[in-house]
């Protein structure tokens, strides 16, 4: 579409004219808001362009305001190593880092996640040095089955970034938001006090 | 999720005037709680405007406390060394809310506008008076253990989930509001009110209007708060019981006390009958316990959730023993 051309800014300033025609149904005033003279711009339902940086890559698609950033990576992108668990920020599975801080993918919608820096599991790596922490995780067997184990470790880089201490107790409750069915906790806490704070 | 519309807003004015005429319009910030609710079919927008670049995200000293930008994340506030040093109930409340990832997420307005986590409300092939008035209360006499004991109706019987607003009740924080008819505050215990008749109505704020800041004052018993909050597992879940306690103790002797609950009322609740168990009595032990039941006083259990009443004793002593030391 020719969108990849534009940077962020170019792309944010075209957005705010009113004038902005796409092909996609174009921009629509919600009646009310006509009516209240606002100067809003109302996009969608129908899909939107928007640009995600993941892993430093730019990616420009279309998608409708409702699709979730997890959505977007998994079933777009195809960087299928964010997992869908529950789908409703109970279970960590869908953990990115946005500008750096943990959150749940599954509730963020990827239209309010331009303009930041998405980071999945995929870009934690360089080339084939992994990251310290998923270098953990394999040392202390961080894992069973290992659905959850991307999300354990986006969020334990989270907590890195976070300097948190890192003593048993905090490492439990830091880690809370990330649920392993398999039970493998006492690992999981071994691998990330061995990368966040230099145990081995 | 239903297909919706989508706008960014920049300025407070824009944001109102849209969601102010139209019934389908709502916020959006953090999203943690909305995107929960549209994915349930409980909540079902027409459009969506986002809030998260207007500029409401300080956490400032001022000369009579701290200003919070209800665009703060609630990590944010909980790390917060002005929040944490004056008003340490507020911090704990946040520390002990949600997860890491939800509270990097999350704002403070937002989680004062979180809706309830009864499963019937949550829902949509149960009865439910809040959701669709009119409809029954499917927890009255249904699977009760996470709801009230006390500030519930034949209509209703939620609990609020937020553990923030408790804390904020202790410390007396102001709620400031900008509206389609200007700008107003209020102190936090007048935002809400009880179901009584109408469970779908939870606050006094009309369509449109938006939180734009919290403000807490500085006070002695507000440097001496703490939140105690008591759940089925020791992290990343809603409370059963919660309290916040603040005191202001002078030569041992009480001389202001704010105690509220969390988890046993639609409401946050402040237990007024606690505090004037307090107020001019020695910080002892058995001052504590006698205010632990006057905090229980015309609380009545629905069978599955009888054990709050218990829990709430127990818990109000606890906490005000951790705020104002085991004396």
């Amino acid at each position: 579409m020719g969108f990849s051309k534009l940077s962020r800014r170019r792309f944010l300033v075209r957005t705010a004219i009113p004038a902005f025609v796409i092909g996609l149904g174009g921009p629509r005033l919600f009646p009310a808001a006509q009516a209240a003279t606002v100067r809003i711009q109302a996009r969608g339902p129908q899909p939107v362009p928007m640009t995600l940086n993941v892993n430093g890559t730019a990616h420009t698609l279309a998608l409708e305001p409702r699709v979730t950033l997890l959505d977007a990576l998994r079933e777009r992108l195809d960087l299928i190593g964010t997992k869908k668990g529950c789908d409703q920020g109970t279970c960590g599975a869908c953990t990115v880092l946005l500008d750096g801080k943990r959150v749940n993918s599954c509730f963020t919608l990827a239209i309010m996640a331009q303009g930041k820096k998405i980071t999945t599991i995929e870009g934690l790596a360089s080339g084939d040095q992994l990251h310290p922490m998923q270098a953990a995780f394999l040392e202390h067997d961080g894992f069973q089955c290992g659905y959850c184990t991307p999300g354990q470790i986006v969020s334990a880089v989270g907590l890195m970034a976070e300097k948190r201490p890192t003593d048993d107790v905090n490492v439990r409750e830091w880690m809370s938001g990330n649920i392993c069915r398999c039970g493998a906790y006492s690992n999981i806490i071994a691998a990330v006090q061995a990368a966040a704070g230099g145990r081995a | 999720m239903n297909p919706f519309r989508y706008a960014q807003v920049r300025d407070s004015a824009t944001a109102i005037a849209t969601v102010h005429p139209d019934s389908s319009a709502y916020y959006i910030a953090g999203g943690t709680n909305i995107l929960d609710l549209m994915k349930d079919d409980v909540l079902t927008p027409g459009l969506l405007v986002d809030i998260t670049q207007l500029p409401m995200r300080g956490i400032d000293s001022t000369a009579t406390g701290v200003r919070i930008g209800s665009l703060a994340t609630m990590a944010d506030v909980a790390d917060a060394a002005n929040v944490k040093s004056g008003f340490p109930a507020v911090s704990q409340s946040l520390l002990n809310s949600a997860s890491p990832q939800l509270r990097n997420m999350a704002t403070i307005g937002g989680n004062l506008m979180q809706r309830t986590r009864c499963a019937y409300f949550r829902d949509t092939s149960q009865a439910c008076n809040k959701r669709t008035p009119g409809n029954g209360c499917s927890a009255i006499a249904g699977q009760n253990r996470g709801h009230a004991v006390i500030g519930g109706s034949d209509h209703c019987i939620c609990t609020h989930p937020s553990d923030l607003a408790v804390a904020l009740l202790t410390v007396d924080a102001i709620v400031h509001v900008r509206g389609a008819r200007g700008v107003r505050s209020m102190p936090i215990a007048s935002l809400y009110v009880l179901p009584g008749n109408t469970p779908s109505r939870e606050t006094v704020l009309e369509r449109g209007d938006l939180i734009e800041a919290v403000e807490l004052p500085s006070s002695a018993h507000a440097r001496r708060s703490a939140y105690l909050k008591v759940r089925d597992r020791a992290s990343y879940e809603f409370a059963l019981v919660s309290v916040s306690a603040a005191l202001e103790i002078n030569g041992g002797m009480i001389r202001t006390a704010r105690v509220a609950l969390g988890g046993v009322a639609p409401n946050p609740w402040r237990s007024h009958e606690a505090e004037s168990a307090l107020v001019g009595k020695p910080a002892t032990h058995s001052t504590f316990v006698a205010a632990g039941a006057a905090a229980t006083r015309g609380m009545r259990g629905y069978g599955h959730n009888d054990f709050k009443v218990v829990l709430t004793e127990r818990s109000v002593v606890r906490a005000l023993q951790t705020a104002g030391g085991a004396a």
